[in-house]
């Protein structure tokens, strides 16, 4: 048996090398113009790569966009060129790329997806003094590092399990509540947070119990949460367990509501809770797509060249025009020179207008909850901040 | 106690799974010493080809079991043909060589699968159609539902037929002879080849039929569904005794039942210490116990022991 272990734990080795040997170099500047690199991080292998391609989808066609137009940047032409890595949604395989975009001496980072992945990442970021805009990295921590080299351009998870908690008390008219998450920096962070504006707001915290980012089978946890009866269910997590989840709750007989954070909230919900979904709730930092300031020719562009929006594609868009904006203001491309510019964004994006408190945060940000309905996410209330 | 028997309930149709995939490692082993870390790949396979099926006669209007039955008929022989194919390109020529060198090419197809299907079948989650009307029964409390049912009893004919083909057949007669000496095997006319390639037509067979289930009953579908599954069967596997068709059958179980029990009710034995995350934590506490006192499983036998 001894020997057996070892082969296993020599396969699992060997998983880890082939999974991240994937490797890109950029080309080198051409006469006349500079190549400026930006890195994106995203998973684009396992359970959530389809939000992985929808962010790298957003940040391609923000380049193309900014190459089209054609910038001159310190007297020079800049070409932009993005390099994108696989982070597979791994804390340590992000900080393998935080690492390999530090040595390819990126100009900035618009990522990771993934809290778990941005945070340890931000470390790396910050030494090289590499600027990061993550697109839906919502936990607090992120930005809380006293990192001057982190910006998010979504609401963080305090606003929007803070909202989430006080609207299942106020709006939904729950009394009683079971919490569970995947135990991720994001889902853990976010139930947290929405625990405790609950029990604030006088709502009592039936259980909360914990799965992970990859399991598929709730049932345990779901009949430990029968038996208690909440009024309603909240999940900390991502679609790809939230759907059948779903699925689960009401095949199990549990009559409760659903509620759920912006990794649940889209279309794959939709396809993988199926009936089972009617009634769920979700929430989205921002603004619907039809009521951002640019949204609608945004989604436009989007669905002729990619095809649908899963999540976070016009954060990503925002996040490599503001880094872009700073550049300009600055005249260079230098991330000591324009990192300051940065930090004073005043930027009318597609899906906010954006500029940073002295954390990094997005200032002003806004909670939509939706609710689905006939088989659609509607657009129930906008909450916080002061939509512009 | 309707939740007791509601964790347990679930328990059993999940380790059911388990152990019909099991079966498949268990087999394989028993008769090449390989832990064929694919299978969980031929499974997910399965799943998908099942769901393609099943896919475009739901969008004809098709309902009822008649549509998963086909599903499952196609997926069959689709599992088969790549089972075959596994161990005719990445197993058979290197049956001579050193332990690891097969066990890296499993692992080596294990990825190249993942990834071939995320090609044919991109990378988002797909969703199983619902073709069946899926009704609840109550059981004094615990809520059982068809799909559910007709799981434990597919999976308890499959286990048992597979058994009876091992046990009572010449097939399974040369099965058990190429596990016990291939060489000699050969020397009295078995073709060991071809046994070795007809396990892993029933061990992928098993797999397509796994995999049409598992989708069906959770709904989803995914390049990545095998990798888990594929662990846990493996795990059951070896808890039951490797190598042993019964001990495949009986680890599945006990680890499904253990990993709903220990979801259900380490919370509240130790007092919120531990939450239902640690279920898997229980379930290989469970495996090293039971390795310590009998290292070659539950029903593995002491002397077959070779590795």
């Amino acid at each position: 048996m001894p020997r057996l272990l070892t082969s296993i734990v020599l396969s699992l080795v060997a998983i880890g090398l082939v999974s991240c040997s994937k490797s890109s170099t950029p080309s080198a500047a051409s006469s006349g113009e500079i190549t400026v690199l930006i890195g994106a991080s995203n998973p684009m292998t396992g359970p959530q790569a389809h939000l992985g391609k929808d962010n790298e989808n957003g940040t391609r066609m923000a380049i193309e966009d900014a190459n089209a137009q054609g910038f001159t940047i310190g007297g020079q032409k800049v070409k932009f060129q993005l390099v994108s890595e696989d982070d597979a949604a791994d804390p340590k395989t992000g900080t393998i790329v935080a690492q390999k975009f530090a040595d390819q001496k990126v100009s900035g980072v618009i990522g990771h997806l993934n809290s778990g992945t941005t945070i340890p990442a931000s470390r790396i970021y910050s030494e090289a003094g590499i600027p990061q805009i993550s697109p839906s990295a919502t936990n607090p921590k992120y930005t809380h590092q006293g990192f001057k080299t982190a910006f998010r351009v979504i609401p963080n998870d305090t606003q929007q399990g803070g909202e989430l908690g006080r609207y299942v008390a106020s709006k939904i008219g729950a009394k009683t509540v079971a919490v569970m998450d995947d135990t991720t920096q994001y889902g853990q962070g976010l139930a947290n947070q929405f625990e405790e504006a609950a029990k604030a707001a006088g709502v009592t915290i039936l259980t909360h119990e914990h799965t992970d980012d990859k399991a598929t089978d709730f049932q345990a946890i779901l009949t430990n949460i029968k038996a208690k009866k909440p009024d309603i269910i909240f999940y900390g997590g991502m679609d790809a367990q939230s759907g059948p989840m779903m699925k689960q709750i009401r095949s199990l007989g549990i009559q409760a509501k659903f509620l759920t954070g912006d990794g649940g909230c889209s279309t794959e919900f939709l396809t993988l809770a199926g009936a089972a979904g009617e009634g769920a709730y979700c929430s989205l930092p921002g603004m619907p797509i039809e009521k951002m300031p640019k949204g609608e020719d945004f989604k436009k562009r989007f669905n002729a060249k990619y095809g649908e929006i899963q999540d976070y594609s016009p954060y990503c868009y925002d996040a490599v025009m503001v880094m872009i904006d700073a550049m300009k203001r600055a005249d260079s491309t230098l991330p000591s020179k324009y990192l300051p510019e940065l930090a004073k964004s005043n930027y009318d994006g597609v899906t906010a207008h954006i500029s940073f408190d002295e954390n990094g945060d997005l200032k002003g940000g806004v909670i939509t909850v939706y609710q689905l309905l006939s088989g659609k996410w509607v657009a129930q209330d906008t909450l916080g901040g002061k939509p512009k | 106690m309707d939740i007791f028997l509601q964790q347990v309930i679930n328990g059993l149709v999940q380790g059911s799974l388990y152990a019909l995939v099991a079966l498949g490692y268990t087999m394989v082993y028993g008769i090449i010493e390989l832990v064929n870390f694919a299978h969980g790949e031929v499974v997910m396979v399965g799943a998908l080809v099942g769901l393609s099926i099943i896919e475009r006669m739901a969008a004809r209007g098709d309902t009822g079991w008649g549509v998963i039955a086909v599903g499952v008929l196609v997926a069959i022989p689709s599992c088969m043909a790549l089972g075959l194919g596994i161990e005719r390109i990445a197993y058979r020529p290197l049956r001579k060589a050193p332990r690891l060198a097969p066990l890296i090419t499993a692992i080596g197809v294990s990825i190249a699968l993942q990834q071939l299907a995320a090609l044919i079948w991109g990378r988002n989650y797909l969703h199983y159609p619902e073709v069946l009307a899926n009704p609840q029964f109550h059981i004094g409390g615990a809520v059982i539902t068809q799909i559910q049912l007709v799981i434990l009893t597919t999976t308890g004919i499959l286990m048992l037929v597979t058994w009876v083909i091992v046990q009572k057949t010449a097939l399974g007669r040369a099965m058990r002879a190429s596990a016990q000496n291939p060489s000699v095997a050969g020397l009295m006319g078995v073709n060991v080849d071809r046994i070795i390639a007809s396990t892993f037509l029933m061990g992928s067979g098993l797999a397509a039929v796994a995999g049409v289930l598992v989708g069906t009953y959770y709904g989803v579908g995914n390049h990545t569904m095998g990798f888990m599954l594929g662990l846990k069967a493996f795990t059951a596997a070896v808890l039951g005794g490797i190598g042993s068709l019964g001990g495949a059958m009986l680890g599945g179980l006990l680890l499904g039942v253990i990993e709903n029990l220990g979801a259900g009710y380490l919370g509240s034995l130790t007092n919120g210490a531990m939450g239902s995350n640690y279920s898997d934590v229980l379930a290989f506490l469970m495996l090293i116990a039971v390795l310590i006192f009998r290292p070659s499983g539950l029903m593995g036998e002491r002397g077959s022991e070779k590795v």
